[in-house]
């Protein structure tokens, strides 16, 4: 990968735009495994759930998610550091050009997802994974992490589901821009599709949105 | 029209700035931004006041030496237009109007709001030329050219170096430029046989002079005085991106 520093801005904007798509199609996955706990029985949804901690597949895969958030992350803090520091006078009254909505605010957005994604974790996959502090449930004899029971725990808490749709909706905001945005950066620009390509962002970042928030609303609103 | 003026007043290059107050009345809404700018400094002048440096050449939009940052925007509040093309009837009486240099580390500022605009030229050595053979003068019609791409390379080619993508852009990139002269020579055969060195070069000088990261913001192409659009971005993406996979080292 060569030295992250001394890379030109376009490759660095190249690695930044791949790792960005990569954790779009995971968010995609993440959701459909959400939406599992939806169902009458937390069963299927503790199955899933058991299935992608411990298929060999899946668990190469968490490394190379891993790495993708990593990079994303570093590469990020690194051209914003950059771009700070090519205007190091800054001016007296600014920001009055016509912009792409949200891509002034990618690097806030991105701190506030960033903090959600450590609490996240904290919540789930760390306690599940190595602090065993999930209980366990037993599915046709065999034990598996009642995930879905501490799921709708933390849902029926309302400042989690507030929390919680906050969270999504600068996630939401985060991808309307950054989506299209990885494609101008691959060069991936046409008369005919990027119309299609923007269009296809709001509908990536609207579908994500409501698929995540609408699982802590039905269960806060819900029987559970 | 009776006006407040915010400027930026500097000295020199090193020395510190701040922003003056100068009132001007009886202003014709009429007259450019620059002539208000030459009223104010007779005024000054005529008072023993140091005028106010500011770049300007052509006066007709053409020669991208003009470079004022008004009210939050480079070039002043209307599109597709250079400073000396604005009009004073784009404000209203009584208005405060705050002029700044444009401000970017590798766009030092000289005195009060003129800034050292090299940094461009220096990208343009690093590649912004062709070789041609001398000898007989070609027939004009000897290499055929697709007229969309000699449309694309004449709108990129209509790019004046006034910096005021530089200027707009929230991380101070110069992206808009150099994909500007990028495309102008990448869409035509004359310009291919050096092409994947020249996107280099190009960008690698961009990077060492300072100017930030392009985060699709597109606030270049809102502020340019002559329109280009981003899709030269796009394009010096695509070409550099191919010149490096392609690269033997």
């Amino acid at each position: 990968m060569g030295n992250s520093l001394t890379q030109s801005s376009l490759t660095k904007k190249y690695v930044m735009a791949f790792a960005g798509l990569f954790l779009i199609t995971f968010l995609f996955v993440h959701m459909s495994i959400n939406m599992l706990v939806l169902l009458p029985a937390t069963d299927t949804f503790n199955i899933a759930a058991h299935f992608m901690g411990t298929n060999i597949l899946i668990k190469v895969f968490e490394v190379v998610l891993f790495g993708g958030f990593l990079i994303h992350i570093i590469y990020g803090l690194i051209l914003q550091i950059q771009n700070w520091m090519a205007r190091p006078n800054r001016y007296k009254i600014e920001g009055w050009s016509h912009t792409s909505p949200f891509s002034k605010f990618m690097i806030h957005t991105a701190v506030i997802i960033f903090i959600f994604l450590v609490i996240h974790l904290g919540d789930f996959y760390i306690k599940a994974k190595f602090l065993g502090q999930v209980e366990d449930v037993m599915i046709g004899g065999e034990a598996y992490h009642n995930l879905g029971a501490l799921v709708i725990a933390k849902f029926q808490m309302g400042i989690y589901v507030i929390g919680y749709i906050v969270a999504i909706l600068i996630l939401a905001f985060h991808l309307h821009h950054g989506f299209q945005s990885g494609f101008q950066s691959l060069g991936l620009n046409h008369t005919k599709y990027t119309p299609l390509i923007k269009s296809l962002s709001t509908l990536v970042s609207i579908v994500l949105a409501i698929g995540y928030i609408t699982i802590p609303l039905v269960i806060y609103f819900g029987n559970y | 029209m009776n006006l407040t003026l915010k400027i930026w007043r500097q000295p020199g290059p090193d020395e510190k700035g701040k922003f003056v107050n100068y009132p001007i009345s009886d202003v014709s809404p009429e007259s450019s931004f620059l002539e208000m700018m030459d009223v104010l400094n007779e005024q000054l002048i005529a008072k023993g006041e140091e005028p106010v440096a500011f770049d300007h050449d052509c006066r007709e939009g053409i020669c991208g030496m003009c470079s004022m940052y008004i009210n939050g925007r480079p070039h002043g509040p209307d599109d597709a237009i250079t400073t000396c093309q604005l009009h004073m009837r784009k404000f209203k009486d009584g208005d405060t109007i705050t002029i700044e240099p444009w401000r970017a580390k590798p766009f030092p500022v000289i005195k009060d709001l003129i800034v050292d605009r090299s940094s461009f030229d220096e990208i343009i050595q690093a590649g912004g030329f062709i070789s041609v053979d001398t000898g007989g003068i070609p027939d004009a019609n000897a290499i055929p050219i697709p007229k969309l791409n000699a449309d694309l390379a004449m709108d990129a080619a209509s790019c004046i170096g006034c910096g005021a993508c530089v200027a707009a852009c929230k991380n101070a990139s110069a992206m808009l430029f150099v994909s500007a002269k990028v495309s102008q020579f990448a869409l035509l055969p004359q310009g291919k046989i050096e092409a994947k060195r020249r996107v280099q070069k190009m960008v690698a000088k961009m990077d060492e002079l300072g100017f930030g990261n392009c985060t699709n913001t597109y606030a270049c192409e809102a502020e340019c005085p002559k329109e280009i659009k981003v899709t030269n971005i796009a394009r010096m993406n695509r070409e550099f991106f191919a010149a490096k996979v392609r690269a033997e080292k």
